[in-house]
């Protein structure tokens, strides 16, 4: 079991929650060129590390909210308080950090 | 070194011979230290690796491979799956490469000299629901145009193939149909894995144990360090050392990623844990493989009398290979839902691999954009079945430099096409 940190209910078991994957911005359809949509509609980072993830707490509050998870010791660390706007980019996630 | 083209003889008089003399069982792979350069290196010693290692040198002659793992061989998914092999998939790719497979495992024990234990004892798939049974009869209408031996079978048959299962109407998830695929079965995995090693370190190949892949050397490429497209591959770094060599072949499982990283690529996988159990031993009871899509559970007996359970996998990507109470307990209410008179078997152990699961559900394999970096990843939870054609495949795409047709609906390019090939049907749960 895993629980999960959501900002508006408290922890959570996960099967509460869906997952909804690595946290990514979409690109602008109207510039973007195929190889950017293809990386955004399909390519991983995957880190054995620090990944910055959505979720959706369905059976809960239902609302959406990014944490960061450590994808070996399944710790999670500072879920950015709603309407943030400063998330860290994405390329920090790539480092393993303990 | 003496070198041999094939593996020592297993014989009968042999194992009489050494028991009665209680001598000393030779060494059945070499330790051989590490050169500083190779034709090819194939990081992973899963069934995977093992099996393109040997078929570069038993079909190609390419003889300087090395194969390094960074455990021992077979210790990752190819230990911990639960060594179900079929080939009733949805696609006619997924078909025609699953049952190249399944030959090979059908003549492997002889071609390696080595038993494996293939116990062709047929596999049920369960459907629960009205879709569900459509989905089979898809499946089999498929299959049949292919000649592989599959069809849709109703309860009273199910009934007389696995006496155990509850097929009567009344509970929750009442089993409406199955698709009936005989030549489905078991295989002892570790056995494989040994039978690869053997063989190949027969040929020559080199095989490291506790070798960690720690970078990827290229030059050439568009991102930092010469990496990324467009790059060429000359080395790779190891916990034990520095080799030269042209070309790496990535046969990794949950490392992928990781490895493809080291390389400059991304691709597109994330890797989540899939969890399985095994009882305490009983007698006979169940003569096949069951398997429930609905229900997320694939039950199997073993020779031992144990019943193996696997699940889906976990529903969000990790590394980490905890047991959950969560699957405990969904497996334990399925598996008593398909047969209550399992409800006082104990169970032994509970385990974790990791698996690399694709948008389509189907592998990555065959050539990067990085030149001399191959691929043969993606396995999600169906790499152990696959395992002896995709070393016969990638060792042909190594050594005649262009990709077997067999091999090109899975190519990495299919995500820059978008010509997907959509397995979630019948390889999402269903083994």
């Amino acid at each position: 079991m895993l629980l999960v940190p959501c900002p508006y209910c408290g922890p959570r078991n996960s099967a509460d929650l869906s997952y909804q994957g690595e946290a990514s911005r979409r690109p602008d359809p109207t510039s973007t060129t195929p190889g950017e949509w293809r990386d955004y509609l399909y390519m991983e980072h995957n880190p054995a590390g620090w990944l910055r993830e959505n979720w959706y707490c369905s059976s809960g509050c239902r609302r959406f909210f990014t944490v960061e998870r450590h994808t070996v010791t399944s710790e999670f660390r500072e879920p950015p308080l709603p309407g943030s706007k400063t998330p860290k980019p994405l390329a920090d996630t790539e480092e393993t950090e303990s | 070194m003496i070198r041999r083209n094939r593996a020592a003889r297993y014989s009968g008089a042999g194992l009489l011979w050494r028991g009665v003399r209680n001598s000393n069982w030779p060494r059945v792979w070499r330790e051989p230290s590490l050169k500083k350069s190779y034709d090819a290196v194939v990081v992973g010693g899963g069934v995977h690796g093992l099996a393109t290692a040997y078929y570069l040198a038993a079909n190609h002659g390419i003889t300087n491979v090395a194969v390094l793992d960074k455990a021992y061989l077979g210790s990752g998914g190819s230990g911990r799956n639960t060594a179900i092999v079929r080939s009733n998939y949805l696609t006619p790719e997924g078909v025609a490469f699953y049952d190249r497979s399944l030959d090979l495992y059908k003549t492997m024990s002889a071609d390696l000299n080595l038993n494996v234990m293939f116990s062709e004892r047929g596999h049920l798939t369960l459907a629960h629901t009205d879709s569900a049974v459509r989905t089979m009869r898809w499946r089999a209408e498929v299959n049949k145009l292919q000649n592989i031996d599959s069809s849709v079978i109703g309860p009273d048959e199910i009934k007389k193939i696995a006496p155990s299962l509850d097929t009567s109407p009344s509970t929750r998830y009442p089993i409406l149909a199955a698709l009936y695929h005989p030549p489905g079965g078991t295989i002892r995995h570790d056995a494989v894995v040994w039978a690869y090693a053997r063989a190949a370190d027969a040929y020559g190949v080199d095989m490291h144990q506790k070798t960690e892949v720690i970078d990827i050397v290229c030059e050439g490429g568009d991102g930092p360090d010469g990496k990324g497209p467009g790059a060429k591959v000359t080395g790779v770094r190891t916990s034990r050392g520095d080799v030269s060599t042209p070309v790496v072949i990535n046969c990794t499982a949950g490392w992928a990623g990781l490895i493809a990283a080291m390389a400059g690529l991304r691709l597109p996988i994330t890797t989540h844990p899939l969890q399985a159990a095994v009882t305490e031993p009983v007698k006979v009871f169940l003569p096949t493989v069951v398997v429930s899509g609905s229900l997320h559970v694939y039950v199997s007996q073993t020779d031992r009398g144990e019943l193996v359970f696997g699940a889906s996998v976990d529903p969000f990507a990790t590394y980490d290979m905890r047991g959950t109470l969560d699957f405990t307990e969904e497996l334990a209410g399925h598996v008593l839902e398909l047969m209550p008179a399992v409800s006082q078997m104990r169970l032994l152990r509970q385990w974790a691999g990791l698996c690399d699961i694709t948008p389509d559900y189907s592998p990555v394999m065959g050539f990067t954009p990085v030149e001399g970096f191959l691929c043969d990843v993606g396995w999600g939870t169906y790499g152990f079945k696959a395992g002896p054609v995709s070393g016969e495949q990638m060792a042909e795409c190594v050594a005649e430099q262009a990709t077997p047709e067999l091999i090109s609906p899975f190519a990495l390019s299919r995500f820059d096409s978008g010509v997907l090939v959509g397995e979630k049907g019948a390889a999402a749960v269903g083994h």
